[in-house]
């Protein structure tokens, strides 16, 4: 039986160090949502029912988010529509239709992962917003947030969707084509609805990371604080507003600000929680 | 026949992702053609960055990430080894840290800003910093950077644990000695991850580095990085464009520079450690 007394000096001290480096992990997540209750709770309390009304004053001292809660929702999900068929497609057509195009393409999308949102936000301002704009003005719009919202979300999307069907079973593939089934009756029939827990899963969290995304949105959308009439009109997200306005707000501006930060937080831990128990992951 | 519609309709969807890539590479080239030149790197901006180059942008940027990956590797390092040292795989309470380091990876990046604006800036006093930039950054690059260093070290073959405790090495040998060699490349790889994330990273630094565009005197003074240099040029500077445009050339080549390193020391596609 070995003791931990037992052990020498530097194996104690290692010990105690990784400890702490583990605590220390813990400690980050408890210390944000900590930081930005104390900040945000008086607040909560107080005017916690007003942040669920339309108007955003701050100078008159209405901090109603909806609006711009609508907008995010409003963004990511038209993103996820667009994005989340064209990554599930080309991810199994890759595998399964040409995977000889494969490799090349999944190292093409990963360089595309790491392109920073900045430089999507960039592209949206240079080409797609004035190009929107030629056709219904003015261009900064809902719909700008989600195209270049959506071709982010592409290349993660992709790589999950790729992950979760190489997890399947070969024996799949191979009793279909001993059964001469066309490929893509197997895919639709026996193939996706297999990897479907793990695929959408992986798109729950790519919403929860369009939810997220500051810094294209906020470069693509027009920053209207409004409900949106259309796709073509301009909105502005939770992440926008913190952004634009956290440089200058102070007092009661600066705490709904902190409150908009802890509902983005609350949000993306469920849709967390969501896709763990979709994919069948376990955190005790 | 439904076959060769798929295979058909497989390019159609190919080409609905290739060509907005490929329109974002030319917009960019040709907006930054007139301004690109070793220049660009060398020379400090002028008028709010109309003018210039991005050396001052340079030096705060390396200033900054090189204090995240100071902070980030030794921690994440040390969570990494007590994840796959001293916790068995399905132990509760390594689920529990699994569990933990998923919510820290999923948390939006400017919550990570207001946290650092509020904690490191006001609460500890630093202020808009290079330092306070950095250190906001490191929490964000964390999750990461743990997660490939931990797949690393439990790639380590079972026997060379088995011999371990055949010849009861004292923990730190077998740490120093056999686990970080072996873990070595792996290890690099979760390095430069963490280091293409940080250097990707805007919203994070907008309330704890700031924006100051000349260089920085001491790591207690405001630095504005690459990324957030595009997002002002952009946005808040008329006629910023072709600077934003070149700076996100020479960002993007920075990040295509640390993609072909982790390819190089995998030699394989770094799947798992993205998703």
């Amino acid at each position: 039986m070995i003791t931990t007394s037992s052990l020498p000096l530097s194996d104690r001290l290692l010990t105690l160090v990784l400890r702490l480096c583990g605590g220390l992990a813990a400690l980050v997540l408890g210390g944000i949502v900590v930081v930005l209750l104390v900040q945000a709770l008086p607040f909560l309390i107080n005017e916690g029912a007003g942040i669920w009304q339309s108007t955003w004053q701050p100078g008159q001292g209405e901090y109603g988010m909806a609006p711009m809660i609508a907008g995010s929702l409003f963004v990511s999900v038209l993103a996820l529509v667009l994005a989340a068929p064209v990554a599930v497609l080309l991810a199994a057509w890759l595998r399964y239709f040409a995977p000889r195009l494969r490799r090349p393409v999944l190292a093409g999308v990963e360089l595309m992962a790491g392109i920073p949102s900045v430089v999507y936000g960039l592209w949206g301002m240079l080409v797609l917003v004035p190009w929107i704009n030629q056709w219904v003005p003015p261009g900064a719009s809902w719909l700008a947030g989600s195209l270049v919202l959506g071709l982010m979300i592409v290349p993660l999307a992709l790589l999950v969707t790729d992950a979760a069907l190489g997890q399947l079973p070969l024996r799949y593939q191979r009793a279909g084509e001993a059964l001469a089934l066309s490929r893509v009756g197997m895919l639709r029939r026996v193939l996706l609805p297999r990897a479907a827990p793990g695929i959408v899963g992986g798109v729950v969290l790519q919403f929860g990371r369009a939810l997220g995304e500051t810094m294209a949105v906020l470069m693509v959308c027009g920053n209207v604080v409004q409900w949106p009439d259309s796709v073509f009109a301009p909105v502005r997200t939770l992440t926008a507003n913190i952004a634009l306005e956290m440089a200058y707000a102070t007092g009661d501006h600066r705490v709904a600000l902190f409150a908009s930060g802890l509902l983005l937080i609350a949000v993306t831990g469920l849709l967390l929680m969501a896709s763990w128990r979709l994919r069948g992951v376990s955190h005790g | 026949m439904a076959d060769r519609v798929a295979w058909l309709a497989g390019w159609v969807i190919l080409a609905l992702v290739m060509v907005p890539v490929a329109l974002m590479v030319t917009a960019l080239w040709q907006q930054s053609a007139d301004v690109l030149s070793v220049g660009f790197l060398l020379e400090d901006p002028g008028r709010a960055g109309r003018s210039g180059g991005i050396a001052a942008l340079l030096i705060s940027t390396g200033w900054i990430l090189a204090l995240c990956l100071l902070v980030a590797v030794p921690v994440g390092l040390g969570c990494a080894l007590y994840l796959s040292e001293s916790l068995p795989a399905d132990s509760r309470r390594a689920q529990w840290l699994g569990g933990v380091l998923d919510m820290l990876a999923a948390v939006p990046s400017i919550v990570y800003g207001l946290f650092g604006y509020q904690f490191f800036a006001i609460t500890l006093g630093l202020g808009f910093s290079i330092l306070s930039g950095a250190l906001a950054l490191s929490l964000m690059v964390l999750p990461l950077m743990i997660r490939s260093a931990e797949q690393a070290m439990r790639a380590v073959p079972m026997g060379y644990r088995q011999a371990r405790d055949a010849l009861a090495l004292s923990r730190w040998g077998w740490v120093r000695r056999i686990l970080l060699p072996c873990a070595a490349p792996g290890i690099a790889v979760g390095i430069i991850l963490s280091a293409g994330r940080a250097l990707a990273e805007t919203a994070v630094l907008l309330f704890t580095a700031g924006y100051v565009l000349r260089r920085p005197d001491s790591l207690f003074d405001s630095g504005r990085t690459l990324s957030v240099h595009i997002y002002d040029l952009a946005m808040n500077v008329p006629g910023g464009m072709p600077r934003a445009a070149a700076t996100a050339v020479v960002l993007v080549a920075l990040l295509v520079v640390l993609n072909l390193l982790v390819r190089r020391v995998l030699r394989q596609p770094m799947t798992e450690a993205l998703v």
